[in-house]
C-alpha cells in the first residue's frame, strides 16, 4: 500500500520550464517574444541600411514643403502654395466624405434590397436578385469604372447648355438644360448644385486648420435650442395629459418653435441660394460635386448595398416566424410588428456584418486612384509621393491613417453594437 | 327518410352537382398574377415599375447587344459595318476586339503554344481539391493534393523538374527527423529539430541537390518568366497561392488569437486588426514600394512573388477569423472531451478541435477566396496587368483598338461573375449540407 | 572613440553602398540579361504587342545596352512601371535602367539620387482642345477644365503656369492615357494636357483628328531620357555612352544597313573608333568589347531610324524631328566626340 504523502517539493529545473505546464506558457511567450523583437530590429537594421545605401534619410519634414499641385474636390481651402500636409488633410477629408456619403446611401439602398427580396411580389423579388448577385460577383473596381464612364458618356457637357445668339435667333432650344429652376446642372464634368450665401454674413472663425462658418454654427445652434424646446414643450403636455387625462393640442406650437427661429435667423443673416451659372468654360457659382466623387460614390454604393441586402435578409429570417405572428395575435399593426418586434431583433444580427460593410467602404475607398478622386491615396499615398520621393513615410503614414479610421469605425459601431444586444439576465 | 323532408322543405339536392371549374381569378395564369405580381395595390405598382425598368434597360441595351460585330480588325471597320448594316444612327458593340484578343484577356503574354500549362494546372486544380470539397471522392487523391503546389509551380513557370522535387525533400526532412527524434524518445525536441533540419535543407542542400540531379537527369519544361503572366492566369495565381498559403499561417494566427498567454494573443490580434484595418491597395504599394526597404540589402525577387507575400499576409488575417468563428462555432463539450481523454494542447487540436472547425470554416474560406479573387484586379496599381484594367489598357493602347470601352470590361466582369456566382453556390450548397450534418 | 566608431560605421556604409553600386556591370553580364524598366504602355514609346514583344522608341534603348553589353538585343526583361513604382524600382535594384520617358530634372538627379545619363527625347508640356471651342492660345483658357496624367511633372508644371498667368482652372486627374483620351473625347474636359509628342501620338489615332488642335504653347521643357543609380559611375558611362553611340551613328551615316561597308572602309578615323575598326579600343575603357557600339548600332539602327521606325512621321504616331533633329539639322542632338 502506498501512503498518500505531499507533492516531491523538488528544486527547480531547467527542464521544467518546458515540461511543467505552471511554467510553459511562460516560455512560450518569452520565446515568441525574443522571436518577435528580432523580427523587429530585423526589419529595422535592414530600412536603416538600405537607406544609407540609398543616402536617404528618414523624416516627415517634406510634409511642410510646398504641395505645387492642385486638388479640384476639396472641402477645406487649399491652394497649390499650401503644404504636403495640407494636401494630405484635403485628402483624408475627402476619403471621409465619400465613405461617409456612401455609407448612408448603401444602407438605405441595402434596407430596401434586403426587405424587398423578401417581398411576396415574384418580380421584385427575382429583380432583386439578379441585382444582388450581379453586384457581389463582379470587382467593385468594375462598377467604379463602369459608373464613371456612365456619368462621363450620358451625361450633356456644359456647352450643351449654351444658348447662343444665332440659336436664339433660329428659335432653337439648348441641346441640355438645368433642373429644379435652374438650379442644379448635371454636367459630364460634375454636379452644380447651388450653394447657400449670406448677405449679412457673421464671418468665419479659424480653428487652425480649417475655417468655420459662424453662420453655420449660429443656424446649428438655433435649430438644436428649438428641437429642445419642443421637447420641453411635448413633455409638459404629456404632464397635463397624465394629471387631467386629457392632451392639450400642441403641434401648431411645435411647429412655430420649430420653423420660426431657424427662419429668422436665415432672414436675418440675408439668406440666398447661389446658382450655378454658365460662364466660360464651365457652370461658375454654386457648389460643384465632380464627378470622380459621384462616380467612385455610386460605384461603392451600389456595390455594397449588394452585400448589406444580403446581412438584411438574413437578419430578418434569422428572426422567428412566431414573433411576427405573436405580435400580430397582440393585435399590433404590420407597421408596427416590423418596428417594434422584427427590427429589434433582426438588428442585432445585421449589426455585425454591417459594421464590416462600413469598414470595407472605407478600404474600397482607396480605389479613388480608378477615377482621379483626390482622397488620402490620391494625395499622400499618390502626387505627394511621388514628387518627394518619399515613399517609405508616405506609405506608412498612409497606412496609420487608414487604420485609426477604420479603429474608430469599428469603435463606435461596437458600442452601438453593445447597446441594441440581447441583455441578458 | 327522404319523405319526412320533402314535406318540411321545399327542394333538396338529391345528388351531387358536378364540380364546376374554379372562378376565372383563382386558376392558371390569372391566380399566379394575381398572388405574385398584384397582391396589393403597393405590389401592383412595384411591379409596374419593375417591368418599366426591365423596359428601359432592354430598349436601350438591347439593340447594342444586337448590332454586335465579331469580325472586324479594328474598331474603324466595326463601325463601318454597323452604318452599313443598321444606318449611321445605329451603335452596336465591336465584339471582334475580344474574339482578336481573348487570348490576352485570359493568358496574358503567356507563350501561345504554353496554353495548356495553365490549363493543366487549373483542371488538376479541381482534381486536387476534391478529397476536400467532396466527401464522395477517392482517397487517393490526397497524394495528388499534397503534391499539387510543385506541379502547379512546375507547369505554370516551368523549369527544372527538379527544383519542386528538392523543394518536397525539404519536406521530406523535417518529417525523417521528427520521426526518428520520436523513436528515441525525444518527443519535445522532434518538432524543433524538424522544422530545423527542414531549413536547413532548403537553405543549404536544396540548391546542390538541384543541380546535381538536374546534370545527371536533365529534365525541364520550357521556362516562362513572371512578366509573361497577365490577365486571368495572373489574378487565379495570385488568388489561389495566396489562399493555399495563407491557410496555415491563418490557422496559427486563428490559434494565437484564442490563447491564454497574452503575449501570444496581443501579438496575434495586433498583427490581424492591422491587416483588416488596411486597405489591400497599400498592402500592394508596400509590396511594390517598401519591401525593397525591409529585405536585406541586395534582396531582391520579382514583383509578382512580393505581391503574393503581401496577398498572402492580407489573406491571412481574413482567414484567421473565418477560422476563429470556425472554432467558436464548435459546442464547448468538444473542448472538454478532449480535456477529458488527456490530450494535450497540440493533439486536442490536431485530431478533435481542427478537423471539425476547418470543416465549417470552409464556406467562409470559399467567400474570402471570392473578395480576394475580385481584389486581385487592383494589382494593375503596381504595374502587374490584371485582366480588368491592365490587359484592357494594353489593348486599348494598341491603334486600331483605341476607344474601345465597353466591350472588354463586359468580357471580363462576364468572366468573374461566372467564376464567382459558381463559387458562392458551392458554398452555400456547403453550408447547407454542413447545416445538415450538425444537427 | 565613439567618433571613430561613427566614422568607421560610415566608411563601411559608403563601401557597401560603393559595392552595391559598382557592380550593375557586372551584374548585368553575371545575369546575362538585362533589366529595363519601361512604361506600362504607351504607343511608340513602349508597348507590348499582341504576343508581348515590347517594341517603341524607349524600348530601343534597352535594346541597344543589352546589345552593346551582352551581345544580344532580346536579353532583355522588360519591367513595367508606373509613374509611382519607377524611381523605387530602379533604386532598390529591380531594374538596372529606367527608360520610362522619365523627365530629367534637379531634383530626381539630386534628392532621388539618380544619373540621367542623357536625353533620347526634348519635349515639351502642350495643349490640346476641341477646335470647336474656338481657343486658338493657352492663355484663354482661364476657367478651363483640364484633364492630367497623374504621377508626372505635368500637374507641378500646369499649376505653375496658370499660377503666373493669373489665371484658373479645373483640374481632372486621370490614371492612365487611355482613360485620359476617354475623358476628352467625351468632352469631360476642355483641354488635355501632356507631353507634345503624347499629345501629337494622341490625336494622330483619334477617329477625326482634324477637330482637334494643339495649341501653341509650350510651356516647360521637358527633356526625356533613361536614368541609372548614382554612384555606378562606370555602368551610367555604358548607358550613356550607347545613347551617344546611337545620336553619333546618325550624325556620320552610320546606318543598320551600311554598318558593316563603313566598318571596313573607314575613311573618318571617328567612325573607325567607334565602331571598333581602328587601332583604338574604346570598348575596352568602359570593360566592353572593341565592337559594342557597332553591335548597339546594328540593334535598331542608329537614333534616326529608330525614331523613324517607332515615332516617326510614317508611323500613326506621326511626330516631326524638331527638336530633335541633329545639331547639324537645326536640333538639339549633339554628341560628344568619341575620342
Amino acid at each position: 500500500m502506498t501512503i498518500a504523502t505531499d507533492p516531491p517539493k523538488d528544486s527547480f529545473r531547467l527542464s521544467m520550464l518546458l515540461y511543467d505546464t505552471r511554467y510553459r506558457a511562460l516560455t512560450i511567450q518569452v520565446v515568441v517574444l525574443l522571436l518577435f523583437m528580432a523580427g523587429v530590429a530585423w526589419l529595422v537594421d535592414n530600412t536603416i541600411q538600405n537607406l544609407q545605401t540609398l543616402g536617404k534619410d528618414f523624416s516627415f519634414g517634406f510634409l511642410t514643403n510646398r504641395a505645387g499641385y492642385d486638388i479640384n474636390q476639396r472641402l477645406i481651402a487649399y491652394t497649390n502654395d499650401s503644404s504636403h500636409a495640407r494636401a494630405m488633410l484635403v485628402g483624408l477629408l475627402n476619403t471621409l466624405l465619400v465613405s461617409a456619403m456612401a455609407c448612408a446611401a448603401a444602407t438605405v439602398i441595402g434596407i430596401f434590397v434586403g426587405v424587398l427580396r423578401l417581398s411576396p411580389n415574384w418580380l421584385i423579388a427575382r429583380l432583386m436578385t439578379v441585382y444582388v448577385e450581379m453586384f457581389r460577383n463582379i470587382p467593385v473596381l468594375l462598377w467604379i469604372l463602369v459608373a464613371y464612364a456612365v456619368f462621363t458618356e450620358v451625361t450633356p457637357q456644359p456647352r450643351d447648355f449654351r444658348l447662343t445668339p444665332e440659336m436664339e435667333a433660329a428659335g432653337e432650344t439648348p441641346a441640355a438644360s438645368m433642373l429644379l429652376f435652374d438650379s442644379i446642372a448635371i454636367t459630364n464634368r460634375g454636379t452644380s448644385i447651388p450653394e447657400p450665401l449670406f448677405d449679412r454674413s457673421l464671418g468665419n472663425v479659424s480653428l487652425g486648420l480649417f475655417d468655420v462658418s459662424l453662420d453655420l454654427v449660429a443656424l446649428v445652434a438655433v435649430i438644436v435650442a428649438a428641437v429642445l424646446a419642443n421637447r420641453a414643450l411635448l413633455r409638459q403636455a404629456a404632464r397635463i395629459q397624465d394629471a387631467t387625462g386629457r392632451r392639450p393640442t400642441t403641434w401648431w406650437k411645435s411647429l412655430l418653435i420649430l420653423v420660426l427661429p431657424p427662419v429668422l435667423l436665415l432672414v436675418a443673416l440675408g439668406f440666398h441660394l447661389g446658382l450655378p451659372e454658365l460662364a466660360g468654360f464651365n457652370f461658375q457659382g454654386g457648389i460643384l460635386v465632380s464627378n470622380s466623387l459621384m462616380a467612385l460614390w455610386l460605384g461603392l454604393t451600389l456595390y455594397t448595398a449588394a452585400f448589406i441586402a444580403e446581412a438584411v435578409r438574413a437578419g430578418i429570417l434569422a428572426v422567428s416566424r412566431g414573433q411576427t405572428e405573436a405580435a400580430y395575435a397582440l393585435g399590433l399593426r404590420p407597421r408596427r410588428t416590423m418596428s417594434l418586434v422584427i427590427l429589434p431583433q433582426a438588428l442585432r444580427v445585421i449589426v455585425p456584418p454591417l459594421i464590416s460593410q462600413y469598414l470595407n467602404i472605407t478600404k474600397n475607398s482607396s480605389l479613388a486612384i480608378a477615377v482621379g478622386y483626390m482622397d488620402l491615396r490620391g494625395t499622400l499615398g499618390g502626387i505627394t509621393l511621388n514628387q518627394t520621393g518619399r515613399e517609405l513615410e508616405a506609405v506608412l503614414l498612409m497606412m496609420l491613417i487608414y487604420l485609426i479610421i477604420s479603429l474608430v469605425i469599428s469603435g463606435v459601431m461596437n458600442v452601438y453594437n453593445n447597446s441594441v444586444r440581447l441583455k441578458e439576465r | 327518410m327522404s319523405d319526412t323532408h320533402a314535406e318540411t322543405v321545399a327542394f333538396v339536392r338529391e345528388t351531387m352537382l358536378p364540380q364546376a371549374a374554379p372562378p376565372a381569378s383563382q386558376t392558371g395564369a390569372v391566380r399566379w398574377l394575381r398572388e405574385n405580381l398584384f397582391s396589393t395595390w403597393v405590389n401592383g405598382a412595384l411591379t409596374v415599375l419593375g417591368l418599366l425598368a426591365i423596359f428601359w434597360l432592354g430598349t436601350h441595351l438591347l439593340p447594342w447587344f444586337l448590332h454586335g460585330v465579331w469580325n472586324a480588325n479594328s474598331l474603324a471597320e466595326c463601325r463601318e459595318i454597323i452604318a452599313n448594316r443598321w444606318g449611321d444612327e445605329a451603335s452596336g458593340a465591336c465584339w471582334a476586339v475580344i474574339r482578336e484578343r481573348w487570348n490576352q484577356f485570359l493568358f496574358g503574354f503567356y507563350p501561345s503554344h504554353l496554353y495548356w500549362r495553365p490549363i493543366l494546372a487549373l483542371l488538376l486544380l479541381f482534381a486536387a481539391l476534391a478529397p476536400v470539397l467532396f466527401g464522395s471522392a477517392p482517397r487517393q487523391l490526397l497524394i495528388l493534393s499534397l503534391a499539387y503546389p510543385g506541379l502547379a509551380y512546375l507547369l505554370l513557370w516551368g523549369g527544372s523538374v527538379w527544383f519542386p522535387i528538392s523543394a518536397y525533400l525539404g519536406f521530406g526532412a523535417g518529417i525523417a527527423a521528427f520521426l526518428l527524434l520520436r523513436r528515441a524518445g525525444q518527443s519535445l525536441l522532434a518538432p524543433i529539430v524538424a522544422v530545423l533540419a527542414a531549413v536547413l535543407w532548403w537553405l543549404f542542400l536544396a540548391g546542390p541537390v538541384e543541380r546535381g540531379l538536374q546534370s545527371m537527369i536533365p529534365l525541364a519544361m520550357e521556362p516562362v518568366r513572371s512578366n509573361a503572366f497577365g490577365g486571368f492566369v495572373l489574378s487565379i495565381t495570385i488568388g489561389v497561392a495566396a489562399i493555399a498559403l495563407s491557410l496555415p499561417l491563418g490557422i496559427v494566427l486563428a490559434l494565437g488569437r484564442r490563447s491564454d498567454m497574452f503575449l501570444v494573443k496581443a501579438l496575434s490580434v495586433g498583427f490581424i486588426e492591422f491587416i483588416r484595418g488596411v486597405p489591400l491597395i497599400t498592402l500592394l504599394f508596400t509590396a511594390s514600394l517598401l519591401l525593397n526597404y525591409f529585405l536585406p540589402p541586395g534582396t531582391n525577387f520579382d514583383i509578382i512573388l512580393r505581391v503574393i507575400i503581401m496577398v498572402t499576409l492580407f489573406a491571412a488575417a481574413y482567414i484567421a477569423e473565418v477560422i476563429r468563428g470556425g472554432l467558436a462555432a464548435l459546442p464547448r463539450g468538444q473542448y472538454e472531451a478532449a480535456d477529458a481523454l488527456g490530450l494535450d494542447y497540440f493533439k486536442s487540436m490536431r485530431l478533435i478541435i481542427l478537423p471539425q472547425a476547418l470543416k465549417i470554416s470552409i464556406p467562409g474560406i470559399v467567400s474570402t477566396f471570392i473578395g480576394l479573387f475580385k481584389d486581385t484586379t487592383l494589382v494593375i496599381f503596381v504595374g502587374l496587368l490584371d485582366p480588368l484594367k491592365g490587359i484592357t489598357d494594353a489593348v486599348r493602347a494598341a491603334i486600331e483598338w483605341k476607344g474601345i470601352y465597353w466591350e472588354p470590361f463586359i468580357f471580363v466582369g462576364a468572366i468573374f461573375f461566372v467564376f464567382n456566382f459558381a463559387m458562392s453556390r458551392y458554398s452555400m450548397h456547403l453550408e447547407r449540407r454542413l447545416k445538415r450534418d450538425h444537427r | 572613440m565613439n567618433r571613430t566608431v561613427f566614422l568607421g560605421t560610415l566608411a563601411a556604409a559608403g563601401l557597401s553602398a560603393g559595392l552595391a553600386g559598382a557592380a550593375t556591370l557586372d551584374d548585368v553580364k553575371a545575369r546575362d540579361e538585362l533589366n529595363c524598366g519601361v512604361n506600362t504602355g504607351l504607343v511608340g514609346f513602349a508597348a507590348p504587342d499582341a504576343s508581348g514583344a515590347w517594341s517603341g522608341f524607349d524600348v530601343a534603348i534597352c535594346k541597344a545596352v543589352a546589345a552593346a553589353v551582352l551581345g544580344d538585343a532580346n536579353k532583355v526583361k522588360y519591367v513595367p512601371t508606373t509613374g509611382q513604382t519607377r524611381f523605387t524600382a530602379l533604386a532598390s535594384g529591380e531594374v538596372d535602367i529606367l527608360s520610362r520617358n522619365t523627365t530629367w530634372t534637379f531634383s530626381r538627379d539630386a534628392d532621388l539620387k539618380f544619373t540621367f545619363v542623357g536625353v533620347n527625347y526634348y519635349d515639351g508640356q502642350g495643349f490640346m482642345v476641341n477646335k470647336s471651342l474656338g481657343v486658338s492660345s493657352a492663355k484663354e483658357l482661364d476657367g478651363a477644365t483640364i484633364c492630367i496624367q497623374t504621377g508626372t511633372t505635368t500637374e507641378l508644371n500646369l499649376a505653375d503656369y496658370f499660377k503666373t498667368n493669373n489665371m484658373s482652372y479645373q483640374p481632372v486627374p486621370i490614371e492612365t492615357n487611355a482613360e485620359g483620351e476617354q475623358q476628352f473625347l467625351a468632352g469631360a474636359c476642355d483641354a488635355y494636357t501632356t507631353d507634345a509628342s503624347g499629345l501629337a501620338a494622341t490625336r494622330a489615332a483619334f477617329a477625326n483628328p482634324d477637330d482637334f488642335v494643339i495649341l501653341p504653347e509650350i510651356i516647360s521643357k521637358e527633356p526625356l531620357g533613361p536614368l541609372v543609380r548614382q554612384g555606378d559611375d562606370e555602368w551610367a558611362d555604358v548607358v550613356r555612352w550607347t545613347l551617344n553611340a546611337l545620336i553619333a551613328a546618325e550624325e556620320y551615316g552610320i546606318t543598320s544597313a551600311n554598318i558593316e561597308e563603313r566598318s571596313k572602309s573607314t575613311d573618318n578615323p571617328e567612325v573607325a573608333r567607334l565602331l571598333g575598326a581602328g587601332e583604338d579600343d574604346l570598348g575596352a575603357m568602359i570593360r566592353l568589347d572593341k565592337e559594342w557600339a557597332k553591335r548597339a548600332i546594328m540593334a535598331g539602327g542608329n537614333y534616326g531610324e529608330i525614331f523613324a521606325a517607332t515615332i516617326g512621321e510614317s508611323t500613326p504616331i506621326g511626330l516631326a524631328r524638331g527638336l530633335n533633329a541633329q545639331w547639324t539639322q537645326g536640333g538639339l542632338l549633339y554628341t560628344p566626340p568619341f575620342r
